[in-house]
């Protein structure tokens, strides 16, 4: 289908490492600590009883004491929001293990940055590009940021547009950084669609209810160093197709996200049998989980061990994607399989590899699919080196 | 790598209640109202595309401009040839704004799905994308003013690595009335046509 000729772009082309990561979720207060909850099958979700004018919601929200803490061991001056908090006690670690040099990209995944203060105070201070100038100004980065705002994809998407602009030679390296809290502004909005579960999310459950929202933040370095002393990350494939069908349903033959896995094969050069491990996107929502199973089957992917991670965290929408990647790379460098929280029994059409154990297994190249709301979809794959 | 010229085969900018095509006014409605404009556009242009009227005002704009740049394209649908790069300012604020005041007060606490599914500046390229079938690549940035380096960068990548054949950038910026489309088509170099150039690109923005 695609000519000789693209393989020999791509194989022109630099190779991309994501080469450190850092989160802060409502499982743990830093990577470390997710990790040690997730082995320990811990989930952020709790019920709050009170949430505007929402009662008794389950979601996957970070204690301000725990924010306070993180925030409170960097040491750093100045008025930042909750948000603004979170996404640089993410960021901090990358930061600290290389400063930003005069070409450095800051990238932003977000789909609603400071919205909690827009009742308060007007557009001005829900402006996302104004919240991420203040970060790039506290850690000294000297090009414009970026923000990526593609609804639910937007974390995995950032790191897709970082490695791009590596590779057209724009930066030689990229911090990317994902956030989104949880307000009821997005909570009232998802409980309108009538699209939250009165229980915790059950990915791809049969008896799954929809969606428990979250939120987090997360970090990725992006760069073209490979040391031999250390195991970083090739970002080998990746791809972003629309479905073209609904603003808010996905595609019924999970079309866009068929075609964004198939984009990702191809670039890699890999057939989907080489793909050790798929963490989907998995948002508890009838339609979502069954569309993604259908594109899964379609991949041939359906007998690779899979997983939802939204039984932990819950949906942390911009963030997820980020979030969720970190976890992947936890889950390559440790051989360990993570899983996925909330499944039983299956209840979408086509057979996937659920994972139901936390079990060993050589992990190698992963595959990290999103999906959102106006049919966006993204497919990122990443290959262990060293 | 190996570098191909590209050109800007068309731009289109929706404005003041005027649209242009390669800086010609080609509509042009009753000062003062952007939706009773862009009732009339879709009117005059003869759309039949009911889905129109549901939609905010960013989508409307995003719409409008879009379907200036894409009318006499001829493609197979769906298709995955032209890919879709669109960003703005304000990302959807204009319409959290109605969503904002829609749960402010527990005693006039009525979120709307309507309204709530457009607070996300994503959806006026789902919009487009879902009119023209087109099953491709696509990203939404934000960023504080039109980014003419930004966009080209990320043009040539899709074009260079042929994901898509063409690539319709848009600056869609919408906010409590005030509003700016910018877009423009690019794609393979036909003699003739303006280079795609980082100089180009910021030529016809200030035009």
């Amino acid at each position: 289908m695609k000519s000789g000729k693209e393989q020999l772009v791509c194989c022109s082309m630099k190779k991309v490492y994501i080469t450190s990561t850092s989160c802060l979720s409502s499982v743990g207060a830093d990577k470390q600590l997710t990790w040690q909850g997730l082995q320990e099958g811990q989930s952020g979700i709790k019920k709050i009883e009170k949430f505007g004018f929402l009662e008794d919601i389950y979601a996957g929200q970070i204690a301000d004491e725990v924010i306070d803490t993180q925030w409170n061991k960097l040491n750093i001056k100045g008025i930042y929001t909750r948000l603004e908090k979170m996404l640089i006690i993410a960021l901090k670690p990358m930061i600290d293990l290389k400063k930003p040099t005069d070409t450095s990209q800051l990238i932003l995944a977000t789909t609603k940055g400071n919205i909690n203060n827009l009742a308060n105070t007007g557009v001005k201070g829900a402006d996302i590009n104004d919240m991420i100038q203040r970060i790039a100004d506290l850690f000294g980065f000297k090009t414009t940021p970026i923000v990526v705002c593609n609804a639910c994809v937007s974390g995995i998407l950032a790191v897709s547009i970082g490695k791009r602009m590596i590779q057209m030679g724009v930066c030689e390296d990229a911090y990317i950084v994902a956030g989104d809290e949880l307000t009821p502004f997005v909570a009232s909005g998802f409980n309108s669609f009538q699209a939250m579960s009165d229980e915790p999310c059950k990915p791809f459950d049969a008896n799954r209810k929809g969606v428990t929202l979250g939120e987090g933040s997360a970090a990725v370095y992006l760069s073209t160093e490979c040391t031999a002393q250390e195991t970083v990350f090739e970002v080998i494939g990746e791809a972003s197709i629309a479905d073209a069908n609904h603003i808010s349903g996905p595609s019924r033959t999970g079309e866009g996200l068929y075609l964004s896995i198939q984009g990702a094969l191809r670039e890699a050069g890999i057939t989907a049998e080489q793909v050790d491990l798929v963490s989907a996107h998995g948002t508890a929502t009838n339609y979502n989980d069954e569309m993604e199973s259908i594109a899964f089957d379609r991949s041939e992917l359906s007998s690779t061990p899979t997983h939802s991670l939204k039984g932990y965290f819950g949906h942390t929408l911009g963030a997820a994607g980020l979030l969720e990647l970190v976890i992947v790379i936890e889950s390559m460098l440790y051989n360990q399989l993570v899983v996925s929280k909330g499944y039983e029994i299956s209840g979408v059409s086509r057979a996937l590899n659920m994972i139901t154990a936390n079990s060993k297994l050589s992990l190698n190249t992963a595959l990290k699919t999103g999906s959102g709301f106006g049919g966006s979809n993204t497919a990122l794959l990443i290959a262990k080196r060293n | 790598m190996e570098q191909h010229k590209y050109s800007i085969s068309k731009w289109c900018t929706v404005s003041e209640e005027v649209v242009k095509r390669f800086d010609q006014v080609v509509f042009e409605g009753e000062k003062g109202d952007f939706v009773a404009f862009a009732k009339a556009y879709y009117k005059t242009n003869e759309i039949d595309y009911p889905k129109f009227f549901k939609m905010d005002a960013l989508s409307k704009l995003a719409f409008i401009g879009s379907e200036c740049l894409l009318m006499d394209e001829e493609f197979d649908k769906p298709t995955s040839d032209i890919a879709l790069l669109f960003s703005n300012a304000s990302s959807s604020l204009d319409t959290d704004l109605k969503h904002c005041e829609s749960i402010i007060d527990k005693d006039s606490f009525y979120p709307s799905p309507a309204v709530f599914v457009y607070t996300l500046a994503n959806i006026c390229l789902a919009e487009v994308s879902i009119k023209h079938k087109l099953q491709s690549e696509n990203a939404f940035f934000v960023t504080p003013s039109f980014d003419g380096d930004l966009m080209y960068t990320q043009v040539k990548y899709i074009l260079e690595t042929h994901r898509a054949k063409q690539v319709l950038c848009a600056w869609v910026e919408y906010l409590e009335g005030k509003y700016k489309f910018f877009g423009y088509m690019v794609g393979s170099y036909r003699q003739g046509e303006l280079e795609h150039t980082r100089e180009n690109i910021k030529e016809i923005y200030r035009r």
